[in-house]
């Protein structure tokens, strides 16, 4: 019994030694507390919508000055016509839109029923559904309450039109998270660890004294993680294909082509996570906890980025999962072409050119 | 020193472990005296360190028999690892405690009371001279005070035998020969003493030495009788000769 | 060929200082030793000649090249075997020698003469892989990539550590070939005894150089007369000639100690027999390196 004391005693002595270790087993609740508490929502307010009118009406009137005062909506007022819609919807500037036909008032006279049409930009089906809900309450609310007004009742009906995602699948959804996730989680920590283990070894030591450039190091360490992540993406795309029946839209060279920016720029990462990394074991845990969590809460597929508060937002737009998440949605689900993705493009290239020159520069071609 | 009166503390007859076709240790057949100074040599591969496992009741052997400080290495492992000590280079002291937690540690877990581990720690910094590093980290301490400490903590419990496991190496050759007034001092107190060791000058401080080449035990004798057995002055010409005709030379 | 003047290094910002103040040369062709402890600073004095490492302070330069300015010629142009022999173990032995000959710009075929006596011990095993290997057998792959690219100077960190005794008088058997080859070595090593095998040795402890010179050099410079005692009870006589009044030191060599006296040594005798010890014999002994180390240390 004694024994099983003194062991115990000191377990606690190690534990409480290592600062390193306390900082995470004490730090990391806390910060999930902040952050899940205060700073991710699955809430979603100020949805850009657009409205288009035909009918022109005093109800329609109503109905809009009933949304417009809602939190929950910001009425993007350019976008009108059919075209503008359709491109809207394509570029991700509104998520949502309501047309009345023009036959609206006549019917809603006649028959005291009419219908509007509710289109929404079904590539996140929880965010469809969420923001559908909502307009649907609303509708509701507005139905009750100028019944008990008018005295007639008052039905007006939503049509839901889900684009995109008609059928509300999640896989158009999590698959483009999940490609993100892993390419980036993957392609850190190989890196890291590759380059980690050479020291380790012992190895980087014979390496550095000879003539073979650091930079050829650096590029026979990437090479064989850029090739295994490309047939990982492949992989990938194919299950989707076979299993959930996700097909890529759009072109599949563009595709192909940002996710080769987007892996140099993981493989960057972690090859700038390697540098001061001294144990294989280190570069492992700063990649999953130094990239897993920022990617998994700031890509934007698991909580809509657009609701949380601004500092987070703007940290978002550094991650780069951010973006390659918004690339893969518009091309493998919109079918778009490279002009709906050339600003994300070319904001990965960036990344990845800066990264890259970055970690070159900060190579130790020495020990210490 | 060794005393002849008394039972022997280790006794091994036909000792042999296999691993498959490969025999690691070839029926080993010899006994070691209480309070002896046991020198155990054997290049890398010779089956030192396997025999060494079955000794301290780590490893079941595969046949044969031996006994420590009375115990049977197959039935009676428990009170074995109660009996002795252990030392290695590579196992040691917890870098991230204290000198005088280090020592509360192990002579806990030997099973020490109380006021027994508050005046044996007390002796030991004594000893050692070490009563004001008492709460220092023993990663901060040089390495031959190091060395020296683990050897001490590996005895805190008074064992009747304490297995060293080259436990001088790379260490400078004054703290050395300090180690070794220590280890003295422990077989004047009854202590028996097995070590292995790649000094062959250290050979020499043995009462008695065992060489072992491809899983055999190729000589055992005093170090003086070696010598003159096989015409050679020091212990490093005897241990080459019998060596560089080792058909295994596996880690 | 290489020097050294006043190199300091210090780790963990000043709190341990590695290297004090060292300054030696090493002349072409010759085999130099650096002798000395665990901790001695032998690593990092190896580390700032191969230019992995900056000194804090201090000058140094390999082939006249600065080991500051100049280090990518320092690196094209030297051999390096760091202590652990780093090898790829997944790697077999034949992959391993033909990484390093290409990473040099050069084939195994280029050099082979070179590492010829070394290679041929481990040839039959070129297909296994390095992590399969005995210390020995990594010993050798390990000098054998430090050479294939045919360097004017080889560094070579602890090569004999934890290698068996047989492995280890082999090796410095191909070391004094390679001497031959008009090649300049520096080798350091933990074991006393190695010390005889080379042309100079520079004895260091505690980020201090003690002395420099020939072996015999340092061993004629040895202070006083060297005494060796021996007897049948060699630890009671230790005891015993400690608690003499005349000792200045006694330190146990094997089966003799080895001591030095204030007074003659027939007193000693005497004494000793005195104290039963009646085949104790005393006779003057020329000290070993181990002998100057322990010397030097005490000042």
């Amino acid at each position: 019994m004694r024994q099983l004391i003194t062991f115990i005693r000191k377990e606690f002595l190690h534990v409480f030694r290592d600062r390193k270790t306390l900082l995470m087993l004490f730090g990391l609740p806390i910060a999930q507390i902040i952050l899940f508490g205060f700073a991710l929502s699955s809430e979603i307010k100020n949805s850009k919508i657009a409205i288009t009118d035909y009918s022109k009406d005093p109800v329609t009137e109503q109905l809009i000055n009933k949304i417009a005062s809602s939190n929950y909506f910001d009425i993007q007022h350019t976008v009108q016509s059919a075209e503008q819609l359709q491109s809207a919807f394509k570029k991700g500037d509104i998520r949502m839109a309501i047309v009345f036909p023009a036959n609206f008032s006549n019917d809603l006279t006649h028959t005291g029923k009419a219908t509007i049409q509710v289109i929404a930009d079904a590539s996140d089906p929880n965010q469809a559904t969420t923001i559908t809900n909502y307009i649907t309450r609303l509708i509701n609310d507005f139905n009750t309450q100028s019944t008990l007004n008018a005295g007639l009742p008052l039905q007006i009906v939503p049509e839901m039109q889900f684009l995109y995602n008609p059928e509300l699948r999640g896989a158009p959804n999590f698959v483009p998270g999940v490609m993100a996730l892993v390419l980036m989680l993957v392609c850190t920590m190989m890196t890291s660890v590759a380059i980690v283990k050479e020291k380790e070894l012992g190895t980087m030591e014979i390496l550095l004294v000879s003539p073979f450039k650091p930079i050829y190091i650096i590029i026979s360490k990437l090479a064989p993680n850029l090739l295994i992540s490309l047939v990982n993406l492949f992989i990938i795309l194919v299950l989707s294909a076979v299993f959930l029946d996700l097909h890529v839209k759009g072109s599949l060279l563009l595709l192909v082509f940002d996710s080769t920016l987007f892996i140099l720029t993981s493989l960057s990462i972690g090859l700038l996570l390697s540098i001061n990394a001294r144990t294989q074991q280190a570069a492992m845990m700063a990649s999953l906890m130094g990239m897993m969590l920022p990617t998994m809460l700031l890509t934007g597929f698991l909580f809509p980025i657009e609701n949380m508060p601004l500092p987070m937002q703007m940290l978002s737009n550094l991650v780069p999962s951010r973006w390659y998440f918004i690339i893969v949605k518009r091309v493998m689900l919109k079918g778009l072409g490279f002009s709906a993705v050339w600003k994300e493009t070319l904001i990965l290239t960036g990344m990845s050119l800066l990264l890259f020159t970055i970690s070159l520069r900060r190579f130790k071609i020495r020990l210490q | 020193m060794s005393s002849t009166t008394a039972p022997p503390v280790i006794v091994t007859d036909k000792l042999t472990k296999r691993f498959g076709q490969f025999v690691a240790c070839n029926e080993l057949t010899f006994q070691v005296s209480k309070g002896e100074i046991f020198g155990f040599l054997g290049a890398n591969g010779a089956g030192k360190t396997t025999a060494m496992r079955m000794l301290c009741g780590l490893l079941k052997p595969s046949s044969g028999k031996a006994a420590i400080a009375g115990f049977d290495v197959y039935t009676q492992t428990e009170k074995i690892k109660r009996s002795i000590g252990y030392m290695s280079q590579k196992f040691s002291l917890y870098d991230d405690l204290t000198v005088s937690e280090n020592i509360r540690f192990y002579a806990g877990i030997y099973g020490m009371s109380i006021p027994q581990i508050k005046s044996k720690t007390a002796q030991l910094l004594q000893e050692l001279e070490l009563e004001k590093e008492a709460k220092t980290l023993v990663s901060d301490l040089p390495l031959g005070w190091k060395q020296k400490l683990s050897f001490s903590v590996s005895i805190v419990h008074e064992p009747d035998i304490v297995f060293l496991d080259e436990p001088t190496g790379g260490v400078d050759p004054v703290t050395r020969r300090q180690f070794w007034d220590l280890i003295y001092h422990a077989a004047d107190r009854g202590v028996t003493i097995f070590v292995t060791t790649h000094y062959m000058d250290e050979a020499e401080y043995c009462n008695r030495v065992s060489i072992m080449v491809d899983g055999v035990i190729a000589a055992l004798d005093s170090p003086t009788n070696l010598k003159q057995q096989f015409g050679l002055d020091n212990m490093e010409d005897v241990f080459y000769q019998l060596a560089r005709n080792a058909k295994r030379k596996a880690d | 060929m290489i020097t050294l003047s006043n190199i300091k290094k210090t780790y963990n910002k000043g709190e341990v200082t590695a290297l004090k103040d060292i300054s030696f040369s090493v002349g072409k062709g010759e085999l130099f030793g650096l002798i000395g402890p665990d901790g001695a600073g032998k690593t990092s004095l190896f580390r700032i000649l191969t230019t992995l490492l900056l000194p804090d302070a201090g000058d140094a330069t390999v082939n006249n090249f600065d080991i500051r300015k100049d280090y990518r010629q320092i690196r094209s142009s030297v051999g390096y075997m760091p202590g652990r022999f780093s090898l790829y173990q997944d790697l077999t032995v034949e992959e391993n020698l033909n990484f390093f000959a290409t990473v040099f710009g050069t084939t195994i075929k280029e050099n082979y003469d070179l590492i010829k006596d070394i290679y041929q011990q481990i040839e039959p095993f070129k297909d296994r892989r390095a992590g399969k290997l005995s210390g020995g057998m990594k010993q050798k792959l390990a000098l054998s990539c430090a050479l294939i690219h045919k360097p004017s100077v080889l560094f070579l960190d602890e090569p004999t550590t934890g290698v068996d005794v047989v492995s280890r008088k082999e090796f410095w058997t191909m070391l004094k070939k390679l001497k031959q080859e008009g090649i300049t070595i520096l080798v350091s090593t933990p074991y006393m005894d190695e010390a005889n095998l080379c042309d100079r040795i520079a004895l260091i402890q505690k980020g201090e150089i003690l002395s420099i010179d020939k072996p015999d050099g340092i061993i004629r410079s040895f202070p006083t007369d060297l005494y060796a005692v021996r007897g049948t009870n060699t630890h009671k006589l230790l005891q015993n000639i400690r608690n003499y009044k005349d000792t200045t030191t006694c330190f146990a060599f094997g089966d003799s100690l080895h001591v030095t006296l204030s007074s003659d040594p027939q007193t000693l005798l005497t004494y000793l027999h005195d104290k039963g010890h009646t085949d104790a014999v005393i006779e003057k002994t020329q000290p070993t390196i181990e002998d100057c180390f322990i010397q030097l240390l005490k000042n």
